[in-house]
């Protein structure tokens, strides 16, 4: 009593204003109840029948395959369907700090592998590539655990990186014969078909998966001493901020395949997240700067005092601080780009925005723009909403015992 | 006089020189023509007005300042322009700052651990056997898993200074690592610096404690608009001060 006294019926004016307010919002709110839920129609055969009464949500309960789905062939539809539950998991389990170690690179192969042999039901491995695979893992593994593996390990990853070496090299000359290995168990799917939340799921985590490294990489290059990278990097964020994102995609879908040599085709899914790769990095590159800028210049110096290397400098005392600084504009910046993803139905890719667009198509359910939309935005809600919360999380989370 | 600790230093090996060290800031002339040697186990209290070029001063020797012209050898290493003649001097030298810098993101422990783990490749559990022994010596082993910003400013200097301890250095630079302090942590401070002192550790420090310049220091180096304008064993430093700006000086912080 006291507090509703207090804040809403301190003076009249306050009291006439509060009360008018909760008579607008109980108008609207009952109106909004009675169309979603008291007069809805929840099942109809046609369109037709939705007339006259509340929400339509028969027309989602119709079309819910094809929004979430497209026109993925509509018997395999289980196949996105735990596509996407397999994108989820991967993405919940990674959200848990106690995962983040080793296993999240097995929870991102074994998910990212799963999801993808989902979608396109066969993927065929050339014997180049799993070559190339060796010598890139063996590389990467020499280099990243060359200070702490022991010499055992180190010659292990050595090992492997000498196969990929010496595997493409006998490819390369010839003596090695061309094989592919096939993992097939469905049909195949190609990715024009894909369609619906799979597609915006995908872009979104694979586009900001590897934006990420690279907005880092681009950050670390925009502040480096060395006026070549310094340059090259200022020069590409600034590039490609300068242009909308529209633009990028169009240039990927149309004017890149005109200055390919003729017969080669590369995916139009592919060069889609490509250019969100490059839009993404060049946004988180900025932000992520904002944090290396907001660290006092006694870390780096006490990090160079000891005698760290740059690249250790950077990894345990200057990258950890700088992104935990930029954890809400980082968060931001991601909801922003999966929102900015359904910007692909201009290049004909259907998308989860693009399939419930065209689900208002079909003459027999036409004119519920309303109900479709609602409910595409409630799902996108769903998505950036908990992005939100994680962010929330993780900021109380990495600055638990940090603060006074 | 209060020299107990001076010792002989006639027959130790000099561990740095300079000579003729230039600095300039575009037209501000930092370092002006710097001759110096330290020999090994030298107490050095640096001393002078702010922007006498003192903190630049030791800050060339660890390379965070690149000095232009001159020589600097550090352990018998030339600094130049070569990352690996740099990283070994810095594994040598331990620094501590006036703003501690301490990693406020890691516990004390691992603040102390970071560099003997990545840069001497020391097996973890020995570098936490090492830090711990360390944290004891400056008092402070009950604070290991607190983070830096739960600690006061004078513990978390003195974490600084068994951070700095813990690559196991041969010279120690003190950047006036007790101005940043309220007054009542200075001590805490000064006395971990002492003991360090007595065990025989060549120490660099900039300081306008003229207290401890008197109970450690073998030499005092007053320094004023970038050079070097007197120095001396503390006795006669501080009872018949030559030059006239070092007068002015000790009278203006000896006599407030």
């Amino acid at each position: 009593m006291g507090w509703l006294r207090q804040n809403l019926f301190s003076s009249w004016g306050n009291g006439i204003t509060t009360v008018v307010l909760l008579l607008a919002i109980a108008w609207l709110l009952s109106w909004f109840v009675d169309w979603a839920v008291l007069t809805a129609v929840w099942t109809a055969p046609s369109g037709q029948d939705c007339r006259g009464h509340g929400a339509c949500w028969a027309l989602i309960h119709e079309k819910y395959r094809y929004i979430f789905f497209g026109s993925f062939p509509y018997e395999q539809h289980w196949r996105p369907l735990f596509a996407v539950l397999a994108m989820l998991a991967m993405l919940i389990l990674s959200a848990d700090r106690r995962m983040w170690n080793k296993r999240l690179l097995w929870i991102w192969s074994i998910g990212s592998a799963t999801t993808f042999l989902l979608m396109f039901g066969q993927i065929n491995i050339s014997s180049s590539l799993i070559f190339f695979l060796a010598l890139v893992i063996g590389a990467g593994g020499a280099v990243l655990r060359a200070t702490v593996g022991s010499p055992i390990e180190i010659n292990a990853w050595r090992a492997l990186a000498g196969i990929g070496v010496a595997g493409l090299a006998l490819r390369l000359v010839g003596l090695f014969p061309a094989f592919t290995l096939s993992i097939a168990p469905f049909s195949y799917v190609e990715t024009s078909l894909w369609g619906g939340l799979p597609v915006t799921m995908i872009l979104a985590t694979y586009g900001l998966l590897f934006a990420f490294p690279l907005g880092i990489l681009l950050a670390l290059g925009r502040r480096s001493n060395l006026p070549l990278i310094k340059s090259l990097c200022v020069g590409f964020i600034e590039l490609i901020r300068g242009v909308p994102l529209i633009s990028l995609l169009i240039m990927a879908s149309v004017m890149l395949p005109l200055f390919l040599p003729s017969g080669m085709t590369i995916d139009k899914f592919l060069r889609a997240l490509v250019a969100v790769i490059l839009f993404a990095s060049a946004y988180i590159a900025e932000v992520i700067r904002g944090g290396l800028q907001s660290l006092p210049k006694g870390q780096f110096e006490a990090a160079d005092a000891m005698g760290l290397t740059y690249f250790q400098k950077t990894t345990l005392v200057i990258l950890p601080q700088a992104l935990r600084v930029v954890i809400p504009p980082l968060i931001n910046t991601f909801i922003g780009f999966f929102k900015d993803t359904s910007l692909v139905l201009i290049i004909g890719i259907f998308d989860f925005l693009n399939t419930a667009n065209q689900a208002l198509v079909d003459p027999k359910w036409a004119g519920f723009p309303g109900e479709i939309y609602l409910f595409a935005a409630f799902v996108y809600f769903c998505f950036c909403f908990s992005m939100s919360r994680y962010s929330k999380y993780l900021e109380t989370e990495l600055n638990k015992g940090t603060r006074r | 006089m209060a020299t107990s600790v001076a010792h002989d230093l006639s027959h130790a090996p000099s561990v740095i020189q300079l000579r003729g060290v230039n600095k300039w800031y575009g037209q501000f002339h930092v370092l002006s023509d710097i001759n110096l040697d330290v020999k090994q186990g030298e107490r050095i209290v640096i001393c002078g007005p702010s922007g006498s070029g003192k903190s630049t001063l030791i800050r060339c020797i660890n390379r965070l300042e690149e000095h232009q012209r001159g020589d600097i050898v550090v352990d018998g290493v030339t600094l130049s322009n070569d990352v690996k003649n740099i990283e070994t001097i810095r594994r040598e030298v331990g620094m501590v700052f006036q703003s501690f810098n301490l990693f406020p993101h890691l516990t004390i422990l691992d603040n102390l651990t970071l560099a003997p783990i990545w840069v001497k490749k020391m097996p973890k559990k020995e570098a936490e056997e090492v830090a711990m022994s360390l944290l004891k010596r400056v008092r402070i082993p009950e604070q290991a898993n607190k983070y830096p910003g739960q600690l006061s400013g004078g513990q978390q200097q003195r974490v600084a200074i068994a951070r700095a301890l813990c690559m196991r250095p041969k010279i120690m630079l003190f950047d006036e690592p007790t101005s940043a302090l309220d007054p009542e942590m200075v001590k805490e401070v000064l006395d971990v610096m002492i003991e360090l002192a007595k065990e025989g550790m060549t120490m660099l420090c900039v300081t306008h404690e003229m207290g401890f310049a008197r109970a450690v220091a073998d030499r005092v180096i007053f320094m004023d608009r970038g050079e070097i304008v007197e120095q001396g064993p503390p006795s006669e430093f501080f009872a018949n001060p030559r030059n006239e700006r070092t007068r002015t000086f000790l009278g203006q912080i000896l006599h407030h």
